[in-house]
């Protein structure tokens, strides 16, 4: 009698613990996966072949517009400047070419850094940053990251929280009032 | 609450006998802000009018008669009423320049800050907004858009001041010393009778800073104590005696 009973605490016990470890499993690895939809860049862009092999920096394609605001990623018109006609070998140069440029359909590219409506950035103010203090170093990378997708905001999971945002203006002595960052 | 000083101040003066009354500068707000066309624009109460001009006349018969316009947007006071009584801190005056912020995802919808406004500047989303089919497309990127829900208002069209800083930057220039004419809200440029100037009215080289202290210059309620960064100038004894509520015996 007294031995079933305590068979049936530790039952009791196990049921819990695997309770607890169901739970911590679905909240920490299940969810997390189930909320981020991945994707593919349409185009398997490699940076490295341009900053390398080409001699080329940022700034030669994600340029600054004459009133301070930034004009993001190069249109078909500046890649057109070199990518006229095929100029390599490699199968992603070829598909851009035939597929977008001679259609003349812009690349939809997925940005993993756009930031939600109501953010206001200005990469002008942050000129004296190095891009990749907040970018991924995908200049020395011949793949792109996959791009997660939220599935409920549709936002990229890999932007810029406002945590983070908010971090450094504090130890740069930057204000962080509202308006700031916020439109 | 103390009042904070700014080194900058974007200051409005409106000119009321330049003002014809002709909704120009509604209109352009409406645009440039992204407010969806209205459900029904005859109910007042449940209209978004960030910039609205409302019709003063001085109370006698014709051929006495004599009337006025007065647009009025968001006065961002110097001591705010709205923002001491937000709970959720969505609306704070705490940036250079003076403009009271309002943050739409951090709003919860209460009103308070509706009902401690003097100058009904704010305005609540009662609707969803919603475009007629392809009007979306002409959405502006400079404001956010709100959903149903939250109290919205003027900002001076900040992202424009946001703009401008950007642009001296690129020019080499101090950001916080924006020359006179960068910055301006939407409804100044689509004013016909160049009836609305804006600047700092801290900076000696621009405009405001004199008109500020033009005999005639005025701000609404006054004695309340509000401080409002817009102010109004009219050379009619009438229009400026409408500026407040007095007593029969006040001297103003």
């Amino acid at each position: 009698m007294e031995e079933k009973r305590a068979s049936k605490q530790c039952g009791g016990v196990l049921a819990f613990f695997i309770g607890v470890l169901a739970s911590l499993v679905i909240g920490w690895w299940v969810f997390p996966q189930v909320i981020y939809s991945q994707k593919t860049q349409p185009i398997d862009f490699s940076h490295k072949v341009h900053v390398e092999g080409e001699g080329m920096d940022c700034e030669s394609c994600h340029t600054f517009m004459e009133d301070g605001s930034f004009a993001g990623l190069p249109s078909n018109e500046q890649c057109a400047e070199c990518h006229e006609d095929i100029l390599g070998e490699s199968k992603a140069e070829e598909t851009y070419v035939n597929e977008y440029l001679n259609k003349d359909v812009e690349v939809p590219w997925l940005v993993y850094q756009y930031q939600p409506d109501n953010v206001y950035f200005s990469h002008m103010a942050h000129k004296g940053f190095e891009c990749t203090d907040c970018h991924p170093d995908v200049g020395n990378s011949d793949t792109l990251p996959t791009y997660y997708e939220n599935r409920i905001s549709g936002y990229s999971k890999q932007t810029m929280k406002m945590w983070q945002c908010e971090r450094c203006h504090a130890e740069v002595g930057t204000s962080n009032a509202c308006y700031v960052c916020h439109k | 609450m103390q009042q904070i000083e700014f080194d900058t101040k974007w200051t409005m003066v409106v000119d009321i006998d330049k003002c014809s009354g002709c909704g120009s500068c509604m209109v352009s707000c409406q645009a440039e802000n992204n407010i969806a066309p209205m459900e029904d624009g005859s109910n007042k109460l449940k209209t978004l009018t960030w910039m609205l001009v409302y019709e003063l006349n001085n109370g006698k018969e014709f051929p006495e008669r004599e009337s006025a316009y007065l647009p009025r947007p968001c006065m961002q006071c110097g001591n705010p009423a709205c923002v001491p009584v937000c709970p959720v801190v969505a609306t704070t005056k705490d940036e250079e320049g003076g403009i009271v912020s309002q943050i739409y995802p951090r709003c919860i919808g209460c009103r308070y800050c509706m009902a401690a406004c003097p100058y009904h500047a704010r305005y609540f989303g009662w609707f969803d907004p919603i475009w007629p089919e392809g009007m979306e497309k002409a959405l502006s990127p400079n404001t956010s858009t709100r959903p149903r829900g939250v109290v919205e208002k003027c900002n001076f069209c900040h992202s424009r001041l946001m703009d401008a800083r950007a642009r001296a930057r690129a020019e080499g220039m101090d950001p916080n010393k924006l020359p006179d004419g960068w910055y301006k809200p939407a409804c100044l440029e689509a004013c016909p009778t160049g009836a609305i100037s804006f600047g700092d009215s801290k900076n000696p080289e621009h405009k405001v800073h004199d008109l500020i202290k033009d005999k005639n210059a005025f701000r609404l309620l006054e004695s309340i104590g509000m401080d409002p960064q817009v102010y109004y100038i009219s050379r009619r004894d009438w229009v400026r005696e409408q500026s407040d509520n007095h007593l029969p015996k006040d001297k103003h």
